[in-house]
């Protein structure tokens, strides 16, 4: 019996301007523990905003959200982020760190927002995750003055800070060349072999897909294939 | 804890761009500098000129004067009292100057715990010849010790020691205008007629200037004793009786209450000198106006710094919201960010303000008609950097407020998607 990590059931969700489009139609699929998920469509598909209503951050949408079986749907601002800053992690196309702290600072944050453990504590497992990743001899460096590679990895660093249940990542290989791709799918490709670690990940590299667990395919707001 | 990390989140977003908040911190530090020099330097111009009369003027002056009595005989006629009766050319009967009963109510007085002092005080209207010509003035017979005390006489007498007054026989201390007239120096003689036509020989021992022309042209003081002397009056005669008291505010109910206990005119010194009490207010008024309208501009300086500080920050807002941090925990650190900005400018400001107020305190204030005066006047009132620092934490608390509030309402999808 496997666990059911993520599971969406009936999500429609409608852009309203300029003209009222349905995006997301009638969309129900569960993500089990230790899984790793890829979801692929043509552009304007659905499929990033699928992904932002999963990761709670839109909460503009109809149907039900349940994540670690807990419901989702309607819950307040401050409930979801801390939902977010527990139990999920996040990688994007854009490598978005804060440019105004160091790598290290950068993965610490999230941990040091939960609470759960000490500065020092939250410290160490940063550098630990940061060892993993290759990249522990930058986390003095501030943050701008890393290569795109580089920055995608302290992402993937700073997602895994909490221990979240999922990590969700939206073209976390899009902005990256071939060498550095690799290297990010081999680190998804080990989290999940090595650590168990559940991943969604949004993409429109064929390849990427091929090589993960599963596949979802998206085609005008609909599953067509999972 | 959670304070701790948006305080650190704060303090790096304010440091990473530290030239605009400096520009936006240098904003309130001139304005806040600007609102304690202006108050300090307005409320000591102020005080100096309210010193000028207030010190000097007694808080409640009881005399007698001279006029008509209410109580005409006719009205008191059985047979007139039921009809209006008008009277035609009304004198004052014998009414004296003089302060009937003066010794038990300079008593009285005295021992009354809201009084800080009373003197007595005796003037005669006299012309001094000056060749053939006479000039009128007027001597004021005072208790030189106790005037000194409570009125400051000894600051205004510039040249010669007051207390030669009373220890000199026959002696007088001349206004410096009214000096200057008589070419009297320290030591002359000069010849006194009193109302009455005696003709007196008084000995000069000092100078005396007020800072006010008209004043120093025609007083002068004498010892209470010399001025009874001159008018051929008893030791116990006196027009006035100068009353200062602990409370400045208190005067006009006791002027009330001491007319009616001792049947004198009694006059305040709110009702004697109301033209002061309102230009202060309103100098005070006009640097408060200046002074806040300065840190309105520096508030709306701090509001367009944190707008484009907040269009410049989107990304990040938007990945610490995606994170896990709250529209709330968002809001609070630019609230944070505009709030130390003020708090941190508002000090800086503080000091400016002391230091500038130092300054203008040490300037060389020198002018012929305010003797005791040699800088110009500041005043280091607390209460002005209270308002100060409290103002510059409120300006930039709602200068960060629409900007905070924008900053939590982000909505972080349409930023990362935005891309």
């Amino acid at each position: 019996m496997q666990e059911v990590i993520l599971e969406a059931r009936g999500i429609n969700k409608e852009f309203h301007d300029p003209v009222t489009v349905q995006v997301l139609r009638d969309v129900t699929f569960a993500v089990n523990k230790g899984e790793f998920v890829s979801v692929i469509g043509k552009s304007g598909c659905g499929k990033s905003t699928l992904l932002y209503i999963l990761s709670t951050m839109d909460t503009d949408y109809t149907g039900e959200l349940y994540i670690d079986k807990e419901l989702m749907s309607g819950r307040p601002d401050v409930e979801l982020a801390r939902i977010r800053n527990e139990k999920i992690g996040f990688v994007f196309q854009f490598h978005y760190l804060l440019n105004e702290f160091t790598v290290l600072r950068n993965v610490m944050l999230p941990g040091l927002k939960l609470g759960r453990y000490s500065e020092q504590e939250v410290e160490h497992r940063a550098i630990e995750r940061l060892k993993m990743l290759g990249i522990a001899h930058l986390a003095k460096q501030s943050a701008y003055r890393i290569s795109g590679g580089e920055k995608q990895r302290v992402a993937i660093a700073r997602a895994l800070i909490n221990d979240p249940h999922i990590i969700m990542g939206d073209e976390p290989t899009g902005n990256l060349d071939k060498r550095n791709s690799d290297i990010v799918f081999n680190i998804f490709k080990e989290l999940t072999e090595a650590h168990n670690q559940t991943l969604l990940i949004v993409t429109h590299d064929p390849e990427f897909a091929e090589n993960s667990h599963r596949i979802i395919e998206m085609e005008d707001g609909r599953i067509i294939r999972q | 804890m959670n304070f701790k990390l948006i305080y650190s989140i704060a303090k790096s977003m304010l440091l990473a761009r530290w030239r605009q908040t400096l520009v936006a911190a240098v904003g309130v530090t001139f304005s806040i500098a600007m609102f304690i020099t202006l108050l300090g330097f307005m409320n000591g111009l102020n005080d100096l000129l309210d010193g000028l009369i207030l010190n000097r003027t007694p808080h409640v002056r009881l005399y007698n004067e001279i006029k008509p009595s209410d109580n005409q005989p006719v009205n008191a006629a059985e047979q007139y009292r039921n009809s209006y009766n008008f009277i035609s050319s009304v004198k004052a009967g014998v009414t004296r100057q003089e302060i009937y009963n003066s010794g038990p109510i300079l008593q009285a007085v005295k021992a009354d715990k809201r009084v800080l002092g009373a003197t007595p005080k005796l003037l005669a209207q006299v012309f001094f010849n000056e060749g053939t010509i006479d000039i009128t003035g007027i001597i004021n017979g005072v208790d030189v010790e106790e005037e000194s005390r409570l009125f400051n006489f000894k600051d205004y007498v510039t040249t010669g020691n007051p207390i030669d007054a009373k220890n000199v026989a026959n002696s007088i201390i001349l206004g410096k205008g009214l000096a200057d007239i008589l070419v009297a120096d320290i030591g002359d003689v000069v010849q006194v007629t009193t109302a009455q036509g005696e003709r007196f020989p008084l000995k000069v021992v000092g100078y005396f200037q007020s800072g006010i022309q008209e004043i120093d042209k025609v007083q002068s003081y004498a010892s209470l004793a010399t001025t009874q002397k001159l008018l051929g009056k008893p030791a116990n005669y006196m027009t006035d009786i100068q009353i200062k008291l602990h409370d400045l505010e208190q005067a006009p109910a006791v002027a009330r209450e001491y007319a009616q206990l001792f049947q004198v005119d009694a006059e305040d010194i709110q009702t004697a000198n109301a033209q002061f009490e309102t230009g202060s207010s309103v100098r005070s008024l006009i640097s408060y106006a200046v002074g806040i309208t300065l840190l309105i501009v520096a508030g709306f300086g701090i509001f367009n710094i944190l707008n484009m500080m907040i269009y410049e920050k989107m990304d990040s807002i938007a990945i610490l919201k995606a994170t896990g941090f709250s529209g709330r925990d968002v809001n609070l650190v630019f609230l944070l960010i505009a709030m130390s900005i003020g708090f941190f400018g508002g000090i800086v400001g503080l000091v400016f303000g002391f230091v500038f107020s130092v300054i203008i305190d040490n300037i060389p204030f020198v002018t012929a008609a305010l003797p005791t005066i040699t800088t110009y006047p500041v005043n280091y009132d607390p209460v002005f950097y209270f308002i100060g620092g409290t103002f510059s934490l409120i300006t930039t608390y709602f200068a960060g407020f629409f900007p905070a509030r924008k900053a939590s309402r982000v909505d972080p999808v349409e930023i990362i998607r935005g891309k």
